[in-house]
């Protein structure tokens, strides 16, 4: 048989696995659907119930407006699919092709999509962890528990880490007119995302809101009373602050631990793939048969020095998902790469946030329109003198155009004028705290002295 | 650029003779995405740049850009924000919108469902017993113009008044120096003053008492950004009652005569009425109220595709032809209502989208949904039916259906 006809056997009566049945491998399977494959169809997730939506959860669900359970993605078409959920998946043997279960099932496959996505980092004391009133955001019942304690009318509301979830969950407080404090490591909120610049306009934000943001802080402990109930929480600076709910915001943790001794380049960081989403082993070599799309995987842009990027968006889950269907499906000269410029949006305080490109990815920023005190604008920034990427506060339609500066690598800053021009419009350093993951460790061991002979083992370490 | 004794493209379009069927000529521009015309204007006519230039911040819409500014240039009265940039046009946008749409007023067009469908039955009410019925006069005008008048609380047996105003108005949009009489600008121009003078008089009866009409709104509001002066209120609501009475009337009866034109789509959506939806917006791509934004200005130098337009040009948008592009839509010169990829250009993109875009879609889906399900056996009386003057709100002057099979 030639290739071309086992495709079409694949095709027609092949099998494959989706492990992770969120947005990523929701859509992947409709994609697939649409490719035309007819094959069986198996989607493994640890959660009950329907695929739903998470940006709501820190968004509308807590408001009240939208009930938890009301998020159900909307389904594009009918997958005919077997759903095995609420099992988590344990295990990948790549020599027999099976995705093992946690309670020892075996799924057999021809080809497998991982997309198990992230999970929310909970708070470093498990003891703290479980006091009541302690919560983190990731699931639709994390969002309805915490939905129901706001609507209790808290004394006062922690949120520990001003990134985009914690000060998220920090302007629905406001609206809600609980009392809220903000903690947070690094300088301003939203620093670690978007630089020094934007931090600033993020801490104005979040004072003129009310609230009591404190940064370059961190909790050291979260105290409960006899009952275990959360009371109090203790500051680094010695300082106290009584609560009754705390709210752990400190992002997430890929779920890749099931990885481990699958052989594949899995590891805290995510699982490495190429453009077309194929994943890496171990040795850095790209598989056939394995895929991986959504915020667990790590991916090479070429618009960014084909730096391997792992993003927790919306956008880049649907995008991944369709080149990755198309490509399980499709013959190496027609496989799609993975080239679409990042999106992400958030709405707080009463401005919607918009950013594309990665903002990261920057020695610079300067705004280009509209005005930073009036909280309306948008900010490009630049790499060595081109335009990576661009950050709009209540600006969001003219980031079409800055997605097109970047795409040509267009020249930063940008010189001819728009109207709304701002008062200052010179590029400042884009300033962002230090590259932390560099503290991770080694995750792998090189042996072997010949190129035959090279290979790579991992070496897991235990780490937060 | 090649110079022959024949009109070039643009001049074609802009001819009346080309009015029924201006899209093979638009195929013609498409050849140039970017073509420079003689007297320095520019015409974007492919969608992927009209797209482009719809999001580029460089692009003006405010006159006093031009560097060689338009003769029906409005003059001392304050533009409306469909003529103004940042920040002043999102402000207006913005106080208006407040009263129009989400997310302060999120219910508005939901909440007007019920009087949209009264007002098309009793229209069709009255085509009982007539054997030919013209779908502008009888339906596709004084339905949406009924619409917008009891929107803004402009009383509707003024109509008669305003109506000749709006339409001198649209006359003038096109004005052309060299070959237009100086009459079409100077009546233009009086009706607007007229119009103006008119909406004045409503507004100041509405100070201090609120209601629930948009202009009384829009005088007594206490938003965050403050209250529109009286000049911006007017200009305000002068445009979007000259809007909402020429757009709608062309997108209904450019659907009518579509929908007569292929007689198993009327059929289809006779029996299923909610096809009217992805119909509407096939009707937005394939046969748009809007074929052409006459003018918009360079801020500053904008590259568009491979052509650098310099600073102060006049840019001319082909929205219509961008719609029937074949390098972004698969077959464009078909109308096909099961066509899932459509993002046309039939309201524009960017800051500018059209304002009143979810009343007209819902406007023209009751309308048509009614007219496939209580015209009997209709057929045209004449096509291609006559058409309006204007190359830029394109569409029939009158549409003479027969029904019965009479």
């Amino acid at each position: 048989m030639t290739s071309a006809d086992n495709l079409r056997a694949f095709k027609r009566d092949g099998r494959i696995v989706i492990v992770g049945a969120s947005l990523a491998g929701l859509r992947a399977a409709e994609y697939l659907r649409d490719e035309g494959f007819t094959g069986s169809l198996t989607m493994i997730g640890d959660e009950t119930g329907e695929p739903y939506d998470r940006p709501p959860l820190s968004k509308q669900v807590l408001t009240g407006w939208v009930p938890a359970d009301g998020t159900m993605l909307p389904r594009r078409r009918e997958i005919d699919a077997e759903w095995l959920l609420g099992v988590p998946a344990a295990g990948l043997d790549l020599a027999t092709d099976n995705v093992r279960l946690a309670d020892g099932r075996e799924v057999p496959f021809d080809r497998v999509l991982i997309a198990t996505g992230v999970r929310a980092r909970p708070w470093f004391v498990e003891s703290e962890a479980e006091l009541d009133g302690v919560f983190v955001v990731r699931t639709r019942e994390h969002a309805e528990g915490l939905q129901r304690a706001l609507a209790a009318g808290p004394s006062r509301v922690l949120v520990i880490g001003a990134g985009f979830t914690g000060s998220e969950i920090a302007s629905i407080c406001r609206e809600r007119d609980i009392p809220v404090t903000v903690a947070e490591l690094a300088p301003a909120p939203l620093v670690g995302a978007l630089g020094a610049m934007i931090g600033e306009v993020a801490s104005d934000l979040q004072r003129a809101h009310g609230v009591d943001l404190r940064c370059g802080v961190k909790v050291t402990q979260l105290e409960g009373d006899s009952q275990g109930k959360l009371r109090r929480a203790h500051f680094d600076d010695g300082s106290t602050l009584d609560v009754d709910v705390a709210v752990v915001a400190l992002g997430g943790i890929r779920n890749t631990e099931w990885l481990q001794g699958s052989g594949l380049a899995a590891g805290v960081w995510g699982i490495a793939c190429d453009t077309g989403c194929r994943a890496l082993d171990l040795n850095g070599l790209v598989t056939d048969d394995v895929f991986v799309a959504g915020d667990v995987a790590r991916c090479p842009n070429p618009v960014y020095e084909y730096r391997l990027i792992s993003l927790e968006h919306w956008a880049n889950a649907v995008e991944q998902a369709e080149v990755a269907a198309h490509n399980m499906v499709n013959g190496q000269a027609d496989r799609w790469p993975h080239l679409s410029i990042p999106t992400f949006w958030s709405i707080q305080f009463g401005v919607n946030i918009k950013s594309v490109g990665v903002p990261t990815f920057a020695d610079e920023v300067v705004v280009t329109q509209g005005s930073v005190s009036e909280h309306r604008f948008v900010a490009a920034y630049g790499y060595q003198g081109r335009v990576t990427a661009a950050v709009s506060f209540n600006n969001a339609k003219w980031l079409d155009h800055y997605r097109r500066l970047i795409e040509t690598a267009a020249h930063f800053p940008p010189s001819c004028p728009t109207p709304d021009q701002p008062v200052d419009s010179k590029p400042v350093p884009v300033d962002f705290p230090g590259p932390v993951l560099l503290a991770q460790g080694a995750t792998v061991v090189v042996t072997g002295h010949n190129p035959s002979e090279r290979r790579v083992t991992a070496a897991y370490q235990h780490h937060r | 650029m090649t110079t022959t004794e024949m009109p070039d493209t643009l001049h074609r379009i802009l001819d009346y003779s080309s009015r029924s069927d201006p899209y093979p000529l638009y195929a013609e521009l498409r050849r140039t995405p970017v073509a420079r015309q003689e007297d320095g204007s520019y015409v974007i006519s492919t969608y992927r740049e009209l797209a482009d230039i719809l999001h580029n911040p460089h692009l003006s819409s405010d006159v006093r850009n031009l560097s060689h500014p338009m003769p029906s240039h409005e003059g001392e009265t304050t533009p409306a924000f469909i003529n103004l940039d940042p920040p002043e046009h999102d402000r207006l946008r913005r106080m208006a919108m407040r009263h129009f749409g989400p997310p302060h007023t999120p219910g508005l067009v939901t909440g007007m469902e019920p009087a949209l469908s009264a007002a098309v039955d009793g229209l069709i009410d009255d085509f009982a017993g007539k054997e030919r019925i013209d779908i502008v006069d009888d339906l596709a005008y004084p339905f949406p113009v009924t619409v917008i008048c009891r929107l803004l609380g402009v009383p509707r047996e003024d109509e008669p008044r305003f109506s000749l105003w709006v339409n001198d108005i649209i006359n003038s949009i096109d004005y052309d120096a060299r070959t237009d009489p100086k009459e079409k600008l100077d009546k233009g121009v009086q009706a607007r003053a007229d119009l103006r003078e008119y909406l004045g008089g409503l507004l100041a009866e509405r100070h201090g008492r609120p209601g629930a009409d948009l202009l009384s709104r829009l005088a007594n509001d206490d938003g965050p950004d403050g209250r529109m002066t009286d000049e911006e209120i007017i200009s305000t609501a002068n445009l979007l009652l000259i809007a909402g009475h020429e757009t709608t009337v062309n997108l209904i009866t450019n659907g009518m005569l579509t929908l007569l034109r292929y007689p198993q789509v009327l059929q289809r959506l006779r029996e299923d009425p909610d096809l009217a939806v992805p119909l509407v917006e096939e009707l937005l791509r394939y046969e748009p109220p809007v074929h052409i934004i006459p003018w918009r200005a360079a801020y500053s130098e904008i590259t568009v595709g491979d052509t650098v337009i310099p600073q102060g040009s006049q840019i001319m948008l082909m929205l219509a032809s961008g719609s029937r592009d074949p390098d972004r839509f698969h077959d464009p010169d078909r109308f096909d209502p099961d066509r899932t990829d459509n993002q046309h250009l039939g309201f524009g993109s960017g800051i500018h989208l059209c304002f009143g875009g979810p009343l007209a879609r819902r406007e023209a889906q009751i309308a048509l949904t009614e007219l496939a399900r209580r015209l009997d056996h209709p057929s045209l009386v004449a096509d291609p039916p006559p058409y309006r003057r204007s190359p830029v709100l394109r569409g029939p002057i009158h549409l003479q259906v027969e029904q019965n099979g009479g």
